[in-house]
């Protein structure tokens, strides 16, 4: 029986202990009829080898491509070491430090990763993870209503230049408070909002913008003029970031005269696979005065009973075990085996690391748009700066090309017709460090490729 | 304590290998001025071994299923087999990025969509979506579907979830989520639901119950059947918490109680590991009439291909509840488990759970401990009381739970369910041996010793961890949540 | 036995009410209350000018193991908060009736007072809590 280790003698020594003759006496306060026999339409069970057998055949099938997609998830180099820790049976096998004396090192970790975010962030604070991005900045905008106590209205201001995905999952998480998200279009020439566009949508009251930098196109944004016009209306600014960039970008602690009062995103190109989508890294990093309103756990530091200084879990009491139905979310794990690895993955790149890797990939995707726009029909959509991510505007739709690269095994991006109306001839494409000259070079000889292929086959 | 990673760095100090080596240093960073950064951020400047060896040596200093027995209640912490972790780490699943094609994703959505298959027939359900990230994230869809629903038939004076007082605080805390009001309703003496209380509550305002079965009490809703009808005639749907399903795992399904939606703990009840707090997984289980209501993206088969699917087509689904598909790689560990234990290997997970469980309790009552509900048939898990002992001797629940770390063991749960006073939730597990339950049996009348003639011992435990008892006031009165460098 | 002075008046929730010589009155919580809390480590206190009718939740504190809800002894607009017990929470514990009092409000109708339990019924309630 595959991981019971009772043999027959334990069985039978049990039993005699508990007083009963078969285990299945064990189910007899359940009514009978609703026992059932067996379990009909499971397959019969595989030893380790066979299961090893069948998923290696299985994960062959999706080797993977030369990958230029993002759009939210990053393919970047992991060093070796980050796994190979992170995987420890210790971190790995170790359930939420609720006893922190048998928990320090998770405690000790997690003080020091939310160290490092709430640093890169500009933050005072950050918890300890959320699930992933989206619902991350979901929990922000419910944590950014509560904080808001000079505003008495549920709206959000939310640009359309945030992750259409992200946006996706914030709607079906947040709508049901009857929180209004008041979507604003970008200006169709330089993909980006605008301070004086925003201002002639929203004339109502509202809690808080979201601020995403880069936004979904790669695009740069004025993000000090629009957390500023935030604040002017006693609204809330959450920034939404890639964290990577921010080894390079100004942290939103420092937008605009007052800073942010959140930032928050995936922190998913922080040691963590692609892995299909998951698991990732929600991270969540607020201003002072907004800490009891943070959702999930937290870490704190504090002083054993002899006087050394140790960590805990902290501010409990707005969490849902105590706080049931009034507490700031449901949230009870976190991704803590993914801060394990992002805060190693930090540790070993260090300021100077880091900083490497964000230029380059924005460096490396400069060079891929410069070879891209040479080709004819090929241009860079919006005008503006870009970090790692440019959107090009291909002479015919995207998805065909797409599908036509995908023989040579380049996933060349994200067709951002299905997205955005209108918008079929656009390529949301991605590169980072992970991609050499050569690799750029095979993919603009390709791209030229399918350009031709399909333009004959039209 | 260790030192912090931050007061090991050194300016400049470094690990090359780690830097990208064609970085075009010829090339200028084209981006303005305003929008870079000025500020160094707070991260450590080390060597590769430093990071290697302070890492590995925080691991040291934690408990985990793999080193210590781990009876942690209502958690569920059985072992994780290795080989989970070793194939869903396989390259072709580990660099897939999650909006590559679908013809690139064939052996993965192939693993997910026999998951959803294998869930549905253990829960007695119609339709499985596997997106949810966590359990509370799973109880957080189960009730927006049941609140979709009712908005589909204009249904819209249903307000109120009813929840028991023992449930778990995620399910108030989702049904709030969702917007609605929680009625909350008593449990008997006995340990079932108070079913006249019930009757009392429910009505056209009711728009479900949120139930767990076996409750957090450790012990089966023997009226589970009254319960639903009584829910059920009132026009509501009734939820399962499967937070406790590894109890009953081939024995009785969800669906044939009735329940009418309902998620999965994969970390519990198939096995993934815990991750010290997380990644979890919470798929979501209907029945017939909330299938259209489904969170996407889910798996389908058509002919001999897997294609997911997504609002698209999906029109009347609650959305997606994550950037992508929810976190993919607890999932492939859960259908690894499940291909592992096969349908026999199921039934056996309740049937040894219960077993090491009920044979626990008989113990501990032997020895004068004071159970709760000892007239009852223990589930996978079972509460004692120090209530007497902390009148006695000023020996709480939470000082037996630090005296058991001196002795190598994680504690149970303390503290919850939060009606019975000072209380310990002890779930063994179907994976541990009898040697070592006897083992810790014997530690914990050890420590009832301990209680009586040295009191103070154990009050002031743990005394062999690496550090004493840690002082949480301080930490939530003098909040110091990151590392600020002496200047 | 848990200190409850006779000049005061009470809730069923544990809340006291003093009335004031400028007519508006100060709500605090037992010391039955604070024990059974615990350690407290923070006080939500509402803000000046808030209108709360009576029985409604105003205010929270928060232990490490719990978070209790204060419940508007009367109808009221709150006038004043007590700064003090934001920095330093512990005063709730150590002085519940004097410096460890939450706020003070204007009551909707000064009558309302007359209503609330006085100390020999308050001790009956603590009884009861406690058997």
């Amino acid at each position: 029986m595959p991981f019971i280790p009772h043999t027959e003698k334990d069985v039978h020594a049990m039993l005699e202990s508990i007083g009963i003759r078969s285990i299945n006496e064990l189910f007899d306060e359940i009514p009978p009829e609703l026992l059932i026999d067996q379990l009909p339409a499971i397959p019969k069970a595989l030893n380790e080898m066979q299961i090893a057998r069948l998923m290696k055949d299985r994960a062959k099938q999706d080797e993977n491509t030369l990958c230029f997609i993002g759009a939210g998830a990053y393919e970047h180099h992991i060093p070796a070491a980050v796994w190979d820790i992170a995987g420890r049976v210790e971190y790995m096998t170790a359930y939420t430090p609720y006893q922190p004396e048998a928990s320090q090192g998770e405690l000790q970790l997690l003080y020091e990763y939310q160290t490092m975010m709430a640093s890169l962030t500009g933050m005072d604070a950050s918890n300890a993870s959320l699930y992933d991005g989206a619902s991350a900045v979901a929990e922000a905008i419910l944590m950014a209503i509560r904080s808001n106590r000079q505003c008495q209205s549920k709206r959000v201001v939310i640009p359309t230049t945030l992750n259409p995905l992200y946006r996706k999952a914030i709607q079906a998480i947040v709508s049901k408070q009857s929180v209004e998200l008041i979507e604003i279009p970008f200006d169709e020439k330089t993909g980006r909002i605008t301070v004086e566009a925003i201002d002639k949508i929203v004339n109502q009251e509202f809690a808080a913008l979201v601020i995403p930098q880069p936004n979904f196109f790669g695009l740069l944004g004025d993000v000090d003029a629009l957390t500023d016009w935030a604040h002017q209306r006693q609204a809330l600014a959450i920034a939404v970031v890639n964290p990577m960039t921010l080894a390079l970008l100004k942290e939103p602690g420092l937008w605009g005269e007052k800073g942010a009062d959140i930032a928050c995103g995936e922190a998913q190109p922080f040691g963590i696979p692609l892995s299909s989508g998951g698991p990732y890294l929600g991270f969540l990093c607020c201003k002072n005065e907004y800490i009891r309103q943070m959702p999930g756990r937290i870490v704190g530091q504090t002083t054993d009973a002899d006087g050394k200084i140790g960590y805990i879990l902290t501010l409990q009491a707005r969490e849902q075990h105590i706080r049931r139905s009034k507490a700031t979310s449901n949230i009870c794990s976190n991704q803590g085996l993914m801060a394990v690895a992002a805060t190693i993955y930090l540790s070993l790149l260090g300021p100077k690391g880091l900083k490497r890797v964000a230029a380059a990939s924005h460096q490396k995707t400069m060079l891929l748009a410069e070879k891209a726009t040479k080709l004819k029909g090929v241009e860079v959509l919006f005008h503006g700066h870009y970090f790692h991510e440019i959107v090009l505007q291909l002479p015919q739709p995207a998805e065909p090309i797409i599908q036509e690269m995908a023989c040579y095994q380049i996933a060349p991006g994200l067709a951002l017709g299905e997205f955005y109306p209108g918008m079929d001839n656009a390529l949301l494409v991605c590169c980072t460090e992970t991609k050499t000259e050569e690799d750029i070079n095979k993919y603009i000889e390709c791209l030229k490729q399918a350009l031709k292929n399909k333009a004959i086959k039209k | 304590m260790s030192e912090l990673i931050f007061e090991q760095s050194q300016p400049n100090r470094s690990a090359p290998t780690q830097m990208p080596v064609d970085f075009l240093s010829d090339r200028a960073i084209d981006l303005p001025e305003s929008s870079l950064r000025t500020t160094k951020p707070l991260l450590p400047e080390v060597s590769e071994l430093q990071v290697v060896r302070h890492y590995t040596n925080l691991s040291k200093q934690l408990f985990s299923v793999d080193t210590h027995f781990y009876p942690l209640g209502s958690c569920t912490m059985k072992y994780n087999p290795h080989i989970m972790h070793q194939l869903a780490s396989l390259p072709g699943f580990l660099n897939r990025h999650p909006l590559s094609s679908e013809e690139h994703g064939q052996g993965f959505l192939a693993c997910l969509f026999e998951l959803q298959e294998i869930l549905k027939a253990v829960t007695g359900m119609a339709g499985v979506s596997l997106t949810p990230m966590a359990g509370a994230q799973g109880e957080f869809a189960g009730i927006s579907m049941i609140r979709q629903y009712h908005q589909s038939r204009h249904d819209d004076g249903r307000t109120e979830i009813i929840v028991p007082d023992a449930a778990h605080g995620t399910n108030p805390a989702s049904a709030s989520m969702c917007g609605y009001t929680i009625k909350e309703i008593p449990t008997l003496e006995s340990g079932d639901l108070d079913l006249d209380a019930l009757k009392k509550a429910v009505g056209p305002q009711t728009a479900g119950i949120m139930l767990t079965n076996p409750s957090t009490l450790g012990v089966f809703e023997r009226r589970i059947k009254e319960v639903a009808e009584i829910v059920h005639n009132a026009g509501g749907l009734l939820y399962y918490d499967g937070a406790n399903l590894n109890a009953i795992l081939g024995k009785v399904r969800p669906g044939d109680m009735n329940f009418d939606v309902m998620h999965i703990n994969l970390h519990k009840t198939f096995g993934t590991p815990h991750g010290g707090g997380g990644p979890g997984a919470g798929p979501v289980a209907v029945n017939k009439r909330l299938l259209p209501f489904l969170p996407v993206p889910y798996v389908e088969k058509v002919d001999e291909d897997y294609r997911w699917v997504t609002d698209k087509t999906a029109t009347q689904s609650i959305g997606q509840l994550s950037a992508f598909m929810g976190n993919a790689g607890i999932l492939l560990r859960a259908y690894v488990y499940t291909r592992l234990l096969g349908a026999e290997g199921m039934t056996r997970v309740a049937e040894f759970a219960c077993l090491n469980s009920n044979y626990m309790k008989k113990r501990f009552e032997q020895l004068g401990f004071k159970i709760d509900l000892p007239e009852r048939r223990a589930s996978h898990e079972f509460i004692i009381s120090m209530k007497d002992q902390a009148d006695a001797y000023h020996v709480t629940a939470m000082d037996y739970a630090k005296r058991l770390l001196d002795y190598g063991y994680h504690a149970p749960t303390v503290y919850f369910p939060l009606i019975v006073p000072e209380c310990m939730l002890i779930e063994p597990t179907e994976t541990e041996t009898k040697e070592t339950l006897d083992e810790f049996i014997d530690t914990m009348a050890k420590i009832k010793q301990e209680a009586m003639t040295n009191p103070e011992l154990v009050q002031k435990a743990p005394h062999t961890t690496s550090l004493k008892r840690l002082d949480a006031v301080k930490a939530a009165r003098e909040l110091n949540l990151v590392y600020t460098p002496v200047v | 036995m848990s200190n409850i002075p006779s000049n005061l008046r009470y809730t069923k929730t544990h809340e006291w009410v003093r009335k004031e010589n400028d007519g508006s009155f100060t709500i605090g919580i037992t010391d039955h209350a604070q024990s059974l809390l615990g350690d407290i480590v923070f006080v939500d206190a509402p803000k000046v000018g808030n209108d709360y009718a009576a029985g409604k939740e105003c205010c929270v504190i928060e232990s490490v193991k719990a978070a209790s809800d204060i419940y508007m002894p009367m109808a009221g607009k709150v006038k004043a908060v007590n700064d003090k017990i934001t920095t330093a929470p512990n005063l709730v514990n150590a002085d519940p009736y004097n410096e460890g009092w939450l706020f003070k409000f204007d009551a909707t109708s000064a009558a309302d007072f007359e209503q609330l339990l006085d100390a020999a019924a308050y001790t009956a309630v603590e009884q009861a809590d406690t058997h």
